[in-house]
């Protein structure tokens, strides 16, 4: 465990047990316990279908866990905490409000006033490279730049932890890398805590500046890797020989949960 | 900006329908077609202009015209609220849904006498079978819209910390609002269907009375100016209402 004053956020033996129809449970998730440090940048890889995304559900408050204890600042987490952004995996804007309006959105729930919304939007929308689309509606945006106004329309409340979940997975690699780029931009301007789920090794061999791994459902954390980037760094450090030695690790360890993810699938198929 | 007026499938369509009405034009003025069963579609134009024109009948129209709206609004209402009663319950839903899915294959039109014997000759009999026919459109609409409402933009709610009315206003209607529109569209069509054909059996009043009563009288030349007009208006409607539908579904993503 880390020291008390630089956590953030801290799972304690959580655990997810889910019922299904038929009656029977399905462990999903744990026991995790897990420190994430303030101002930190983690990455989070496992196996399909291990809990990746209950953990961050979890972790924002959309869910609650079966067993332990989650604290965000130093409070137990009951519904979603004040503070903390997410970025969904899946297209999450707003398609009946233009890239500002979407922008915009939580500013004006959270009752801001008008001169600090434009000024705020016009700052997130130039930074996400979305100024000459301001008044265009999403759907006349491809997916890349969809996933931006999603970025952007979190980070214009200025989270402290922020959350994100696959955010680049629909997209094409030289996009994440860029998309990565901006992310740690925007992470080092910030100065927010972030928890980054992917499946990409690299992604998070180069985002993060420590890496988690979980195991086949149900999940848990079996190595934590720390990468030691400079908090300075860009998608140029994939050259750096540690990085190989990091994104080597990361798939010795995935590679036996994948396979056991794998055999139960094979087997349950075999007649 | 240089916007075309019409795309070239837009054009074709319309060259096809100048075409056909030529042609038809030519059929009867030429005696292939006998005037005494249909009369040629200028003299039709010109029929319309008359009764436009001399306001023979601005009652039957306006009663026509108002008992679609009346009917049209009650249904998308009754159908948005039912549709949204059955959505928030699963199991009621799962009663009453195989019969909404049969519901078109009965035809409404045989309850007439009931609505007679409860509201009498009246608009309201009229607008109650309008009702009758159009309202499941909409609750259909408003179920499919709900259902399609994508479970990332609830979770986006949820980290916003909307409550359900604020969830329900800033996102999951405006999210539907295509789906819930093309009911609207839907509703009115039937309305419009239902209006018109009540007229013909329980009212003293409308175009559709109007036009069986020509019907009975040997009045071609009314007749013919009133249907066309019932044509031109439930187009015309359609037209306006499907342009407001295709941009709003064009809204829609592929992706979700």
């Amino acid at each position: 465990m880390t020291e008390p004053e630089s956590i953030h956020a801290r799972l304690t033996g959580v655990t997810r047990v889910f019922e299904l129809s038929s009656g029977a449970t399905l462990r999903a998730l744990g026991p995790i316990d897990l420190d994430i440090r303030r101002g930190e940048f983690f990455g989070v890889v496992g196996p399909s279908g291990c809990g990746k995304s209950t953990l961050l559900d979890i972790l924002a408050g959309l869910s609650r866990p079966t067993e332990g204890s989650v604290l965000f600042e130093d409070k137990p987490i009951k519904g979603v905490p004040d503070g903390v952004g997410v970025v969904f995996q899946e297209d999450a804007s707003f398609a009946w409000l233009t890239v500002q309006d979407n922008v915009a959105f939580g500013l004006r729930r959270a009752g801001f006033d008008a001169a600090e919304i434009e000024r705020r939007v016009e700052y997130a929308v130039g930074f996400m490279g979305l100024r000459d689309f301001a008044n265009a509606y999403p759907s006349q945006l491809s997916g890349g730049m969809r996933q931006r106004v999603c970025i952007a329309r979190t980070l214009v409340l200025r989270p402290r932890l922020i959350l994100l979940d696959e955010p680049f997975g629909a997209l094409d690699q030289q996009t994440r890398l860029l998309m990565g780029e901006e992310l740690l931009r925007l992470w080092r301007e910030t100065g927010a805590t972030v928890m980054l789920i992917t499946h990409a090794l690299d992604e998070a061999a180069m985002l993060s500046d420590r890496v988690g791994v979980m195991s086949a459902r149900p999940g848990r954390f079996i190595d934590f890797i720390e990468t030691a980037w400079p908090r300075e760094r860009d998608s140029r450090i994939i050259s750096d020989p540690r990085f190989g030695a990091i994104t080597s690790r990361l798939w010795d360890n995935l590679r036996v949960e994948s396979l056991k993810t794998m055999g139960t699938t094979i087997q349950k198929a075999s007649p | 900006m240089n916007r075309q007026i019409l795309s070239r499938e837009g054009w074709i369509r319309l060259a096809v329908i100048v075409a056909f009405t030529a042609a038809f034009e030519a059929l009867c003025r030429f005696g292939f077609i006998p005037s005494t069963v249909v009369l040629p579609p200028t003299d039709m134009a010109a029929s319309l202009w008359h009764i436009l024109r001399t306001g023979e009948y601005n009652k039957d129209i306006i009663s026509t015209i108002s008992n679609v709206v009346a009917s049209a609004l009650i249904s998308v209402t009754l159908g948005f609220v039912l549709g949204v009663i059955l959505h928030t319950m699963p199991r009621l839903r799962a009663t009453i849904e195989p019969l909404l899915a049969s519901y078109y294959a009965v035809p409404t039109f045989i309850f007439y006498p009931v609505f007679i014997v409860v509201f009498g000759v009246s608009s309201r009999a009229i607008i109650a079978i309008a009702v009758l026919l159009s309202v499941v459109a909409m609750i259909e609409s408003t179920l499919v819209g709900l259902d399609r409402i994508p479970r990332v933009l609830h979770k986006t709610a949820a980290i916003y910390r909307m409550s359900t009315p604020a969830r329900a206003v800033l996102i999951d209607f405006p999210a539907a609002a295509p789906r819930l529109f093309t009911g609207i569209k839907l509703a009115f069509a039937y309305a419009f269907i239902g209006v018109i054909a009540s007229e013909f059996i329980l009212s003293a009043q409308g175009i559709g009375y109007a036009i069986a009563y020509a019907y009975n009288n040997f009045d071609n030349r009314n007749m013919y100016g009133l249907m066309l007009l019932v044509i031109l208006l439930a187009t015309s409607a359609n037209t306006a209402l499907d342009t407001i539908d295709r941009h709003m579904q064009s809204r829609v993503r592929v992706t979700r």
